[in-house]
């Protein structure tokens, strides 16, 4: 794979490129926090900022940092424009004689969508989405309208923040694959690798030079002080094996009585994809006389944390707060694994900062998997 | 087929969830095609009479003569629902469940003797079986369009016991309690207001009341981590869903 040097003031040069044929998303501040968002311009981009993040704590300071990308992720991810938080998948209409059910083909997007900015954790979690709704049996025919055609552009982590854990996860601080274009801000420029034809593409006609092995060895060196910094590890390999041994742990209770059951780890989760759906039927409608009824099915973010969620005809098998802790960490950490032969959890951190008490997954099963003697 | 007869009743509260229901504006017609309105004094002057399919209860329970009324509307009512904070919580006034009613009355009516109140203001669950319960201060058009529609297709109504941080993520709105530090109710109260007051950059204060199997002792932990005083933390579930948390913080200990 051939390495380019793409000067600071090109990278401007290399947004219009994009912009010309995707709608670019990427990160945009606005109230306090990093999100995700169509960007305008380059400048648009949050620059200088850093992201202060710990267990349930997020501050966005501007620093005036040197680097275009001093800041990391912040609670939205690629999730919520490939599998929306509210859809509407079908609406249907009864008459006397007859159930008529209409599923409207999304509307063809004027542009694709490009990703800019999109950091190696969510890389890896675009590929664990794609093993979800396109690999299964079922495809999911709205998630493949956005998924076609889009263009990711990866930026290697150089300043991850205290709540990362990507390199214990081995999905970042670098990007492997799955991408475009990457690129990893050095001191003078970007160092840009080609990952598809559609990333070699879209650099034509934007000024680059050939990499130089010191620009290798600069790369090298900030993304060993990137790794240096996460202090978070997790077992992987005793992975899913040691959870399902401790099923019983005291440390479930524990952790139950801190968790507040309020859904905010999973939605944030770049990766937990549950919903829940209900039909919608408005009392106008069923005052019409020539229908008896009509509406929409609604689908919405839904999370396991819910009291609801388990729950069936006669009853409900997760009502303690503990048993719904217990069950989302197994289906990140042990259920993925046996699915899919890799785990759900991709080191973003999210569900570290945005839980509002603090909760740290790989805290919680370091506890776990540290007493293997423990029921 | 003969409408479905129902009737909207009012206990201590302000009437704004029963407006709630006025509010429906456009879809008003549809509930006056759906329904034969047969009790409801915000809307007409039709006397108390007969049973109802449909008993929209607004209001707690105050005052020694409701604990009779309430018992008659469950018999008359074959659906019984408890629409708002004080219907579900007792309200505000539930404020005196923890006060001494002789001094409130001695500070505020000049003739104290003439107010015939309990001790205690409760929800109409303490009192009779109630089918549903609609929250919030007040009641949103949505819930209680939701429950009038699923009363004529005889399903259940799809209401929500989930956070307000639900709502707050689904729409995008930053986290007030991780990214600023505010002391946001969000965590431990029922969704259905479209998270309408963090959507301004306000903390949630509760006025849906504790959402299902609500954590409040962790979350006020939190807050006192945050350098929050014990009674302003009291002071911030002190509010229409009062009663609601507290039993919750009772269930929490025990």
């Amino acid at each position: 794979m051939s390495q380019l040097i793409l000067w600071k003031e090109d990278l401007q040069q290399l947004f219009h490129r994009l912009q010309a044929a995707y709608r670019v998303i990427g990160p945009l501040a606005a109230d306090g926090v990093v999100g995700l968002a169509e960007l305008e311009n380059l400048s648009s981009l949050p620059i200088g900022h850093r992201d202060r993040q710990g267990p349930g704590v997020y501050r966005l300071e501007n620093v005036g940092d040197a680097d275009i990308f001093s800041f990391v992720v912040g609670p939205d991810s690629v999730k919520r424009f490939l599998h929306p938080p509210v859809q509407h998948p079908y609406t249907f209409r009864k008459s006397r004689k007859r159930l008529h059910i209409a599923s409207p083909r999304a509307a063809p997007q004027e542009k694709p969508l490009a990703f800019f900015a999109l950091r190696p954790c969510d890389v890896a979690a675009l590929k664990l989405l794609d093993k979800v709704f396109l690999e299964s049996p079922l495809k999911d025919r709205r998630y493949q309208a956005v998924r076609d055609g889009v263009f990711l552009l990866a930026v290697n982590c150089l300043h991850p923040a205290e709540t990362c854990f990507c390199h214990a996860m081995q999905t970042g601080p670098e990007v492997r694959d799955g991408f475009d274009l990457s690129l990893t801000e050095l001191d003078a420029g970007f160092l840009v690798e080609i990952g598809s034809e559609k990333g070699k593409e879209i650099l034509n006609g934007v000024p680059t030079a050939e990499a130089t092995a010191r620009d290798a060895a600069e790369k090298a060196a900030k993304l060993e002080a990137s790794r240096s910094r996460m202090k978070r590890s997790v077992p992987l390999r005793a992975l899913p094996q040691v959870l399902y041994n401790h099923l019983e742990h005291p440390r479930w209770a524990e952790t139950a009585a801190r968790c507040l059951g309020c859904g905010n780890c999973t939605q944030v989760c770049p990766t937990c994809f549950c919903t829940t759906a209900h039909d919608h039927v408005s009392l106008a409608c069923l005052a019409q006389k020539e229908a008896q009824w009509c509406g929409s099915r609604v689908r919405l973010w839904d999370s396991c944390f819910s009291l609801n969620f388990a729950r069936v005809h006669g009853g409900n098998f997760r009502t303690s707060r503990k048993a719904r802790y217990r069950h989302w960490m197994l289906h990140k950490l042990a259920y993925w694994i046996d699915q899919f032969g890799t785990p759900g959890c991709v080191g973003c951190g999210r569900c570290i900062t945005w839980c509002p008490v603090g909760i740290d997954v790989t805290e919680e099963l370091e506890a776990i998997a540290a007493s293997r003697n423990v029921p | 087929m003969r409408k479905a007869r129902l009737g909207v009743f009012k206990f201590t509260s302000c009437d704004g969830c029963q407006l709630s229901l006025l509010n429906l504006e456009e879809e008003l017609l549809a509930v006056v095609d759906l329904f034969d309105v047969a009790y409801f004094r915000e809307a007409t002057d039709k006397p108390l009479r007969g049973t109802f399919d449909l008993a929209l209860v607004e209001g707690s329970v105050s005052t020694e003569r409701q604990k009779e009324e309430i018992l008659n509307i469950r018999d008359r009512a074959r659906y019984l629902i408890a629409m708002g904070a004080c219907a579900t919580s007792g309200g505000l006034q539930a404020l005196r469940n923890w006060a001494s009613l002789s001094a409130y009355k001695a500070r505020v009516y000049p003739s104290p003797e003439n107010v015939h109140a309990l001790s205690t203001s409760t929800p109409v669950s303490d009192h009779v079986y109630v089918d549903y319960e609609l929250w919030g201060c007040p009641v949103t058009r949505n819930a209680l369009s939701e429950v009038l529609v699923s009363f004529i297709l005889e399903k259940k109504p799809a209401l929500r016991g989930y956070s307000v941080c639900m709502e707050c993520k689904r729409h995008g709105i930053p986290c007030l309690l991780v990214s600023q530090g505010a002391p946001c109710l969000g965590p431990v109260t029922r969704a259905g207001c479209e998270a309408l007051c963090p959507a301004l950059g306000k903390p949630c204060y509760g006025c849906f009341g504790p959402k299902d199997d609500a954590n409040v002792e962790s979350l006020l932990s939190r807050f006192r981590l945050m350098g929050l005083r014990s009674e302003e933390c009291r002071a911030l579930l002190d509010k229409m869903n009062t009663y609601a948390y507290r039993k919750v913080q009772g269930e929490n200990r025990s």
